[in-house]
C-alpha cells in the first residue's frame, strides 16, 4: 500500500481547531505505520500558521485563501475536489464535526468513496486501515474496514492524540480561491457567549432531574465555569424545556468522551449512559444509591444534588483562591 | 410543492442490544421498533410545508419488512404516498443514499428532508450524501425553518452554536430535535391511511463498501468509589479530581 493521506484542517478566526489537530495526530501516526506521506488543507480567509504544525512526515500543509465570507460544505468540497486532481488511492481524514461530515459527505458522493464516520479507534491489520465506531450510541462497537481505492473516515474529538513527533519539513503553500457566486448566504451567527463546544469539552457537568428546578441548573452552570467546562443535560430536563436541545447528552442528543463527566441527579437511563460511557473519568451525585450512573462511576457521592454542589463549589473556590 | 421524506425504523432508544454468536451481527428481531425520532421531526417539517404550500409528501424507506410500519405510520400522520425499497440487507451510508437517491430523482421534489442522524448506526451522512448525489443544496442539522416562494432561511445547530443561512431550492433539509413538535396520527388519519398509494420495490444486488470485521461490547466500566457521607464525599471528590484525574 503507498497510499497518501489528506488531512482536512478545520479552523476557526485562522486558528486550528483542537479535534482538527487530533485527527492530524491520528493521521500520522497512520502514516508512520504505513510508511506513507501526509499532507493537509485548510480553507478559509485567515490561517495562522505556527510551530506545532511543522511535523514530521506532514509533506505539505496548503492553505486555500477565499475572499467569500461563508463558504457552504459543498462549496469546501469543490474546492477540496478542485485542489487535488486525482483523489484516487487516497485517505481522507475529517473531524466528525457538523461541517467535517457535511464535507466529508459530499466529497464522499463526487468519488463514489465509502465513508465511516464517528471513528474512536484507528489501527492497521494486514495494510488496510480498520475502524471501531459506536453504534447504538455506544451500546456496541462496530470494528469495520472500507473496501474500495479510497476511503474517508471521521474521527470524533478527545479520542486521538495530537500529533507529537515534530518535523522541518513541512511546507507551507497558499492557494489563492477566487470569489465566487454562491447560492448561500450567512444571516446571522448566534453563539452560546463563554461557553465551552460540548463535543470537544474536555470536561463537561451534566445535570438532569435531580436538580428539581430549571433555577438550579445555575449550580450546574457555576460549577461547569470554576472547572472550564462545558454544561450538558438529561433527556428528561430537556424534554420539560429546562435546558436547550444543544446540551442534551445521550441517543437522541450528543455522544462525548470528555476525559471528566460529572453526572448531578441523572440516575443513567440506557440512553443516557450510551451517550457519556466512553468518557474517561465519571463522577456521579445522585440521592438514589441504586441509581445504574453509580455502576459505571469512578466516583460516586450518594446525596442530594442541591446540598453536595453548594458545598463542592465553595470548597473549589477556596483552593483556586489559595493558588492550588 | 413535491416534498419527499426519507425514514426509518429503529430499535426503541431504551432496548437492550445483544451481539449475534458469530460477533457479526445483532440480534434485532424481538425488539420494539418506532420511527427514528428525528424523522419524525422531518416528516412534520414537509407536512407542515405541504399544509402551506400545497402539494405533496411522499415518503420513501429503504430496508427489511418492518420499514413497513414506519411508512404506514407516516401515511395515518398525513403523508400522501409511500415507497418502500425493499431489500433485507444492510448497507452503508453511500449504497443506502445512491438507493435513495435513484427513488427521489424519479418524483423530482423541491424539498427532501431526513432526519439529521439515525438513532442506530448513527452515520449521520446520508442526507448530505443524497443532497451531492440530487445537485441539491444542503441544509444540514437544521432546527428552525422559514420558507417562501423562492428562498429557504434555516437555522443551524453546528457544534456548540448555531448559524442562519438562506439558500435557494431544490434543498436537502436534515432534521435536528427541537425543529417541531411531531403530530400523532388521529383515528381518522388510521383509516384513511389505507387507501393511500404503497409501492413496494424490490432491490436486488446491493452493495456495500464497508466490511465488518466484528461487534463488540464497549469495556464496562467497574464501579469505582462511592461515599455515602456527603462531606466525606465532597472531599474525597476534590482529591480524586486532584491526584487521579489531575485537573485541579
Amino acid at each position: 500500500m503507498n497510499n497518501n493521506f489528506i488531512v482536512f484542517l478545520e479552523q476557526t478566526d485562522g486558528k486550528i481547531t483542537k479535534s482538527s489537530y487530533e485527527v492530524l495526530g491520528a493521521a500520522l501516526d497512520l502514516s508512520y505505520k504505513l510508511n506513507c506521506s501526509v499532507e493537509a488543507i485548510v480553507i478559509g480567509k485567515n490561517f495562522v500558521f505556527d510551530e506545532s504544525l511543522r511535523l514530521k512526515n506532514l509533506l505539505k500543509i496548503t492553505h486555500c485563501k477565499t475572499s467569500n465570507k461563508y463558504l457552504a460544505p459543498s462549496e469546501y468540497a469543490n474546492i477540496i475536489s478542485g485542489h487535488y486532481s486525482d483523489l484516487v488511492n487516497k485517505d481522507i481524514f475529517f473531524a466528525n464535526s457538523s461541517l467535517g461530515k457535511d464535507i466529508a459527505a459530499s466529497l464522499a458522493a463526487r468519488l463514489d468513496t465509502g465513508i465511516i464516520t464517528d471513528c474512536i479507534e484507528l489501527s492497521i491489520e494486514e495494510d488496510s486501515i480498520i475502524a471501531v465506531r459506536p453504534i447504538f450510541s455506544g451500546k456496541i462497537l462496530d470494528k469495520l474496514k472500507l473496501k474500495g481505492e479510497s476511503r474517508i473516515f471521521n474521527l470524533r474529538a478527545n479520542n486521538f492524540s495530537p500529533p507529537n513527533k515534530f518535523g522541518d519539513k513541512t511546507e507551507i503553500i497558499i492557494k489563492i480561491i477566487d470569489s465566487f457566486i454562491s447560492d448561500f448566504q450567512l444571516l446571522e451567527i448566534i453563539k452560546a457567549s463563554g461557553k465551552v463546544d460540548i463535543s470537544e469539552a474536555e470536561i463537561i457537568v451534566s445535570g438532569g432531574r435531580g436538580l428539581k428546578d430549571t433555577s438550579n441548573f445555575s449550580l450546574i452552570e457555576e460549577l461547569s465555569k470554576i472547572l472550564n467546562g462545558a454544561v450538558g443535560a438529561s433527556r428528561a430536563v430537556v424534554d420539560a424545556g429546562w435546558r436547550p436541545h444543544y446540551e442534551q447528552i445521550g441517543q437522541t442528543g450528543k455522544t462525548v468522551s470528555p476525559n471528566v463527566y460529572i453526572a448531578v441527579g441523572i440516575s443513567g437511563a440506557i440512553q443516557h449512559l450510551a451517550g457519556m460511557n466512553s468518557s474517561k473519568y465519571i463522577v456521579a451525585i445522585n440521592k438514589d444509591a441504586d441509581a445504574p450512573i453509580f455502576k459505571i462511576a469512578d466516583y460516586g457521592i450518594v446525596g442530594d444534588a442541591l446540598e453536595i454542589l453548594p458545598k463542592l463549589i465553595a470548597e473549589l473556590k477556596s483552593l483556586k483562591l489559595k493558588g492550588i | 410543492m413535491k416534498i419527499a421524506v426519507c425514514i426509518s425504523q429503529v430499535p426503541d432508544t431504551e432496548s437492550n442490544i445483544t451481539i449475534s454468536t458469530d460477533s457479526k451481527n445483532l440480534d434485532l428481531d424481538e425488539l420494539d421498533y418506532i420511527i427514528n425520532p428525528y424523522d419524525e421531526y422531518a416528516l412534520e417539517e414537509a407536512l407542515k410545508t405541504k399544509e402551506i404550500f400545497n402539494g405533496e409528501v411522499i415518503v420513501i424507506s429503504a430496508g427489511a419488512d418492518k420499514n413497513k410500519d414506519a411508512l404506514k405510520k407516516a401515511l395515518a400522520i398525513g403523508a400522501n404516498k409511500a415507497v418502500h425499497l425493499k431489500t433485507n440487507e444492510s448497507f452503508d451510508s453511500l449504497n443506502l443514499a445512491k438507493l435513495l437517491y435513484e427513488e427521489i430523482k424519479t418524483h423530482q421534489p423541491v424539498l427532501v428532508f431526513f432526519g439529521k442522524q439515525s438513532a442506530d448506526y448513527s452515520n449521520s451522512v446520508t442526507g448530505q450524501i443524497t443532497a451531492q448525489l440530487l445537485n441539491y443544496n444542503l441544509l444540514s442539522n437544521v432546527s428552525n425553518l422559514e420558507i417562501s416562494e423562492n428562498r429557504i432561511i434555516a437555522e443551524r445547530e453546528i457544534d456548540g452554536w448555531k448559524e442562519k443561512v438562506s439558500t435557494t431550492f431544490p434543498a436537502v433539509i436534515t432534521a435536528e430535535k427541537g425543529l417541531n413538535t411531531p403530530r400523532y396520527p388521529s383515528l381518522k388519519g388510521i383509516m384513511t391511511a389505507k387507501k393511500k398509494p404503497f409501492i413496494e420495490k424490490v432491490i436486488e444486488n446491493t452493495l456495500n463498501c464497508t466490511e465488518r470485521i466484528e461487534l463488540k461490547r464497549p469495556k464496562n466500566k467497574s464501579a469505582g468509589k462511592v461515599a455515602v457521607n456527603s462531606d466525606e464525599g465532597i472531599n474525597g471528590l476534590i482529591s480524586f479530581l486532584q491526584n487521579e484525574v489531575k485537573i485541579l
